[in-house]
């Protein structure tokens, strides 16, 4: 399968503004590196259960208790920008 | 040798409680030599004069009270992935610069509770991504064998400061071989334990199912020690593992006689220096000798590994970065719009590597190449787990080089992205597999550039693992320090 | 002219009730100051990992039950990556493939007609925190720069998804209140739309009768209330329709319900579709749901809203009114404890909806805090069925039993509006009457039945209220015969 990236919309998707320049660069190695990794596809896998974790567990909960949280001043200390115990951000974008 | 920072955590754990010096004694000795070294290194972002001042006069006055915790007063080094709080934590990221986080991760609040002096936090590559701490946004650390030359990585930072004495041993994480490449390139040991064995809470996340927090001593006794004050269940974290741990250090003294261990046909070859596999060799014969018997094992779909990694690692890693974007913490690149600001923000915060891996992790997860690209990595990831559980049917622990190379000059793999990635080939396929593994130091190469041996074992099989490696400890006798060590190095 | 039917789905986020966050300890129940609930986790702090809260999981799991779904054995996390500055992590953890219940479905009845609506799947995800908009306008459009507050932020939250079953804005909003009822009936949610504690997204589209394609739908969004999710629903059917048949076409997009002009609004149109990049979250292990927790969720199952309504119906309530009792939580019980110590149902329940919830609204008290009792109400209804009372007397002695005047009885002596039950005293002012209008008296007996009515007000006037209407005419019946 050749790689094909529209490396524009992957950074976007990622939110990360990059030049064109850089775009072009990433988007050379990005499929440099594809073209090594794809060789996964090579490996038959029918019938292969995927792994995601490591060691097959289950069932982690905790119960529906009330811990302490952070007091505001810690919540916001390394805020960049913060107004009347809200964290500021520029306006947005309508969706 | 008369100076403390010299000392074993073994050593100087017996001389605090035989009172031959005292715990700021020893944080003094630990500071004159990072005095001098780093400005050769630059092993550290950062150093916790206070705290650590702090921590190390309230394990004298423990001390005194009889107080047997093993860490109590020994001085050891933290990655700055790993999160302090109130100790500016940025993972080497200018994104997170001026990071004062508000809360202990687990590991950390362990070793505080152990007693541990923390002297600093270590450099790395950027948020763990890299294997040779060049990828730091505050600057490269060098190896302290041969300054021209890299540490490894990511953890190199921490494998450097163990090797020169700036602390007496460290913690890193190991996502795909990050404690154990460097732990090879700099001459020190560093172990991944299984995964699950120590909580990734406050560990600022790569790959969450591949992460692992783990130790990097001078010793193996000293790993094993490290590691024993970290592991355990935590309720921060459903992945820790919830059953009894293993005794990681009874064994250590046990020899490998009887034992099976497999060699990985795989990890030899042109690819690696001779001289590593000369080493690997010898390092072998002499576990044969010792009693071990060596066959040959062959995990067919670890060829994959290195390809199944650089699927998986970037997915998950693009999720996991997506929180630093300038909202809540860390930098802000101010725009006109919240999405102008988060896009440029992480443009600017995130260097070249870290960029590289999101774009490619975005990619790999994007529609349409899901089940082509992370889906069949991590099915790949299952015939890899499936080769290993094979293999332990078979022999009790698995060895190969830990790096094909021994430490390469800065700058010398910088250009390519995939030669980089190619120093991890050995250590990828245990993080796939969430087993334990360790590198220990077996030789110099002509260069007097440090080898590494690595061992692994199968989920949980830390007190094999540590038990072969304290044998090739014993075994090889590696007891040379690096030039920088010594005492007549003096800052520039 | 071509028939239109509308095919409508709708997605439906509860936020649950417990008392801490989905994945931290963080209190649900936090106050106004923004930013004071949070944590590591919920404020995704380097570092900082979710751990599932069981009960959240569990609520869940009752809702699914409640809604006829399969519980799934084995059900995973996923994260759901976008970028948005009110959700921290910038992926939400929900769930995509093996959600924790599925097929399900809800009967709904519009004028006394069912539909069955599918439940396709009830899944986990966490809320997002709360943007205030700073501008003139104090909205998203215009707005100078947006406050973020994040202690919304991990909130459980429920989605419930329909199959596109709906058919008419009325069937929607039918199956709304049903989904608030058991919601509420379970225990898990306030489920309050002005509160956003229930919030209706509606896929709409439109297509020929009998043709079995789905049309391109828009996704309405924005809809704070029942009244508005139906009226909302209406205003975009009507859209689509002029859309196709002035030769437009409809355009797969989200659009905004906006109250006060009563329209759907689009959303700024998306260069990109959606791309959420769905995987399994490494952090979280898998669920698996075993038989004997699915058990226990069945176990716990209190009646359903359907169930009730059910009940009250067989016991003789009327529709209304069991929709009624089914709803007003405490008077339900009231009305089946009435009804099972004799209690006439259909007289019950009409006090109950009529003047008890007018009372207890104007009085904004609970009927726990007043001294009606399901015995108070069984004595009152035998008062007016045995004839002690007249309709009319019996909801003022129910008034004042409200009030705290005491049984119903001794109201009703207070109040002095007993009837009289003397058949010789009432006989005898009927006898007076009939003698007072002969010409009546004539026209009853020559079979015109008219002046009957006429003749009883007679009486009634003269026993001031007190005789039983029906025991007057029954005696003038009587005396028209002889
Ligand atoms: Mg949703
Ligand atoms: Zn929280």
């Amino acid at each position: 399968m050749p790689v094909e990236i529209d490396i524009e919309r992957v950074a976007h998707l990622a939110r990360i503004a990059l030049t064109d320049d850089e775009m072009a660069a990433y988007g050379k190695q990005l499929v440099h590196i594809l073209e090594h990794a794809e060789r996964v596809q090579a490996l038959p896998t029918d019938g292969v259960e995927p792994t995601s974790h490591p060691l097959p567990m289950v069932n982690a909960f905790r119960s529906d208790e009330v811990t302490d949280p952070l007091s505001r001043d810690d919540a916001l200390a390394g805020a960049p920008d913060v107004e009347d115990g809200y964290f500021r951000v520029p306006k947005i974008l309508d969706e | 040798m008369s100076d403390l920072a010299d000392l074993t955590i073994a050593q100087a754990s017996a001389g605090l409680r035989a009172r031959e010096f005292n715990a700021v004694d020893l944080l003094d000795a630990v500071e004159r030599r990072a005095a001098i070294t780093e400005a050769h290194l630059h092993a550290y972002l950062t150093l916790d004069r206070e705290g650590s001042r702090n921590a190390a006069e309230a394990a004298d006055i423990a001390l005194v009270g009889g107080d047997p915790r093993p860490l109590l007063g020994i001085p050891i080094a933290l990655k700055d992935n790993m999160v302090t709080k109130g100790v500016e934590t940025t993972a080497s990221s200018q994104i997170l610069a001026g990071w004062k986080p508000p809360y202990d991760g687990t590991a950390v609040r362990r070793l505080k509770d152990a007693g541990a002096v923390i002297v600093g936090k270590t450099n790395l590559d950027e948020f763990a991504m890299g294997s040779s701490t060049e990828n730091s946004a505050y600057g490269p650390s060098r190896n302290p064998w041969n300054t021209d030359t890299v540490p490894g990585g990511s953890s190199g930072g921490s494998a450097a400061a163990v090797a020169v004495g700036s602390a007496l041993g460290a913690f890193g994480s190991d996502t795909g071989g990050s404690i154990r490449q460097p732990a090879s390139l700099t001459g020190t040991v560093g172990a991944k334990p299984t995964y699950g064995l120590v909580s990734r809470y406050g560990l600022i996340a790569f790959a969450s199912s591949l992460d692992q927090i783990g130790p990097l001593a001078r010793t193996v006794p000293d790993a094993a020690m490290l590691l024993e004050a970290v592991v355990g269940w935590d309720r921060m974290d459903t992945t820790s593992y919830h059953g009894d741990v293993p005794a990681i250090s009874r064994s250590l003294d046990v020899g490998v006689t009887g034992l099976r261990i497999g060699v990985i046909t795989e990890l030899t070859g042109e690819a690696f220096d001779s001289q590593v596999t000369e080493a690997t060799n010898a390092t072998i014969d002499r576990l044969s000798d010792a009693g071990a018997e060596v066959v040959e094992i062959s995990l067919p779909a670890i060829e994959y590994a290195l390809s199944a990694y650089y699927l998986i690692a970037p997915a998950e890693c693009s999720a996991n970065l997506a929180r630093f974007e300038g909202v809540r913490y860390g930098l802000r690149v101010d725009g006109s719009t919240t999405e102008e600001m988060m896009a440029r923000t992480r443009a600017e915060g995130f260097g070249p590597e870290v960029t590289r891996r999101i774009l490619l992790g975005t990619y790999a997860l994007s529609a349409g190449y899901y089940d082509a690209f992370y889906g069949q990595a991590q099915r790949v990831r299952t015939l890899i787990r499936d080769d290993f559980t094979t293999a332990y049917g078979r022999v009790d622990v698995l060895v190969s080089p830990t790096s094909p190379t021994t430490a390469f000059e800065i700058g010398s793999k910088t250009e390519d992205p995939l030669t980089m990635y190619f120093a991890d080939i050995c250590t990828i396929a245990t993080n796939l597999a969430g087993d334990p593994a360790i590198s220990v130091p077996v030789g110099l190469d002509d260069r007097g550039r440090p080898i590494g041996f690595q061992i692994m074992a199968p989920a949980l099989g830390e007190e094999v693992m540590f038990r072969v490696a304290a044998e090739v400890e014993r075994l090889v006798d590696f007891t040379a320090r690096p030039r920088l060590a010594t005492s007549e190095v003096v800052a520039p | 002219m071509t028939e239109w039917e509308a095919v409508i789905g709708l997605e439906t986020h509860v936020e649950l009730q417990t008392k801490s966050k989905m994945f931290c300890g963080c209190p649900v129940d936090f106050g106004d100051e923004p930013n004071t609930a949070v944590c590591p986790v919920c404020l995704a702090l380097p570092g900082a990992l979710p751990v599932p809260n069981r009960e959240a999981i569990e609520g869940i799991l009752s809702i699914g039950d409640a809604l006829n779904c399969t519980l799934t054995e084995d059900s995973l996390f996923y994260r759901k990556n976008y970028f948005y500055p009110d959700l921290p992590k910038n992926y939400q953890i929900s769930q995509y493939t093996f959600p924790l219940c599925v097929d399900g479905h809800l009967d709904v009845d519009v004028d006394g007609e069912s539909t069955t609506v599918g439940i396709t799947r009830v899944h986990m995800e966490e809320d997002t925190g709360k943007s205030t908009h700073v501008g003139e306008s104090g909205r998203i459009h215009g707005a100078e720069h947006t406050l973020l507050d994040f202690n919304r932020a991990g909130v459980p939250l429920v989605e419930v998804v329909t199959e596109p079953d709906i058919r008419s804005p009325e069937q929607a909003r039918a199956y709304g209140m049903e989904l608030q009822r058991i919601v509420r009936a379970l225990g898990v949610s306030d489920a309050r739309l002005e509160e956003g504690s229930m919030r209706f997204d509606a896929n709409i589209s439109i297509r020929p009768v009998g043709s079995e394609e789905l049309g391109t739908r828009s996704e309405v969004k924005n809809v704070n209330s029942l009244r508005s999710m139906q009226r909302a629903i209406a205003y975009e059917i009507t859209r689509q329709i002029e859309v196709l048949e002035s030769g437009g076409s409809i355009h797969l997009e989200t659009r905004h319900w906006d109250e006060a002009k009563g329209v759907t609004k689009p959303g700024r149109t998306k260069e990109d579709s959606a791309d959420y990049r769905y995987f399994q979250d490494p952090d979280l292990l898998p669920l698996h749901i075993d038989d004997a927790w699915r058990e226990r969720v069945r176990d716990r199952r209190p009646k359903l809203p359907a169930a009730k309504r059910a009940r009250y119906r067989e016991l003789g309530a009327d529709e209304r009114a069991a929709d009624l009792l089914t709803d007003a939580g405490d008077l339900g019980g009231l009305f089946e404890s009435a009804v099972a110590e004799g209690a006439d149902a259909r007289t019950v329940a009409i006090w109950l909806t009529g003047e008890v919830v007018a009372y207890l609204r104007r009085e904004e008290t609970e009927v726990g805090e007043t001294s009606l009792t399901a015995s108070s109400l069984a004595r009152l209804a035998e008062m007016t069925t045995g004839g002690d009372l007249s309709a009319t007397a019996a909801k003022e002695v129910l008034a004042g039993v409200l009030a705290g005047e005491g049984n119903p009885r001794d109201v009703a002596e207070a109040r002095d509006l007993l009837q009289i039950s003397d058949v010789n005293a009432i006989e005898a002012e009927v006898d007076a009457v009939l003698e007072q209008h002969p010409q009546a008296l004539e026209k009853l007996r020559e079979g015109d039945p008219k002046p009957i009515g006429f003749l009883v007000g007679q009486v009634m006037r003269a026993t001031g209220g007190k005789a039983d209407p029906r025991m007057v005419q029954d005696l003038i019946r009587k005396k028209t015969q002889e």
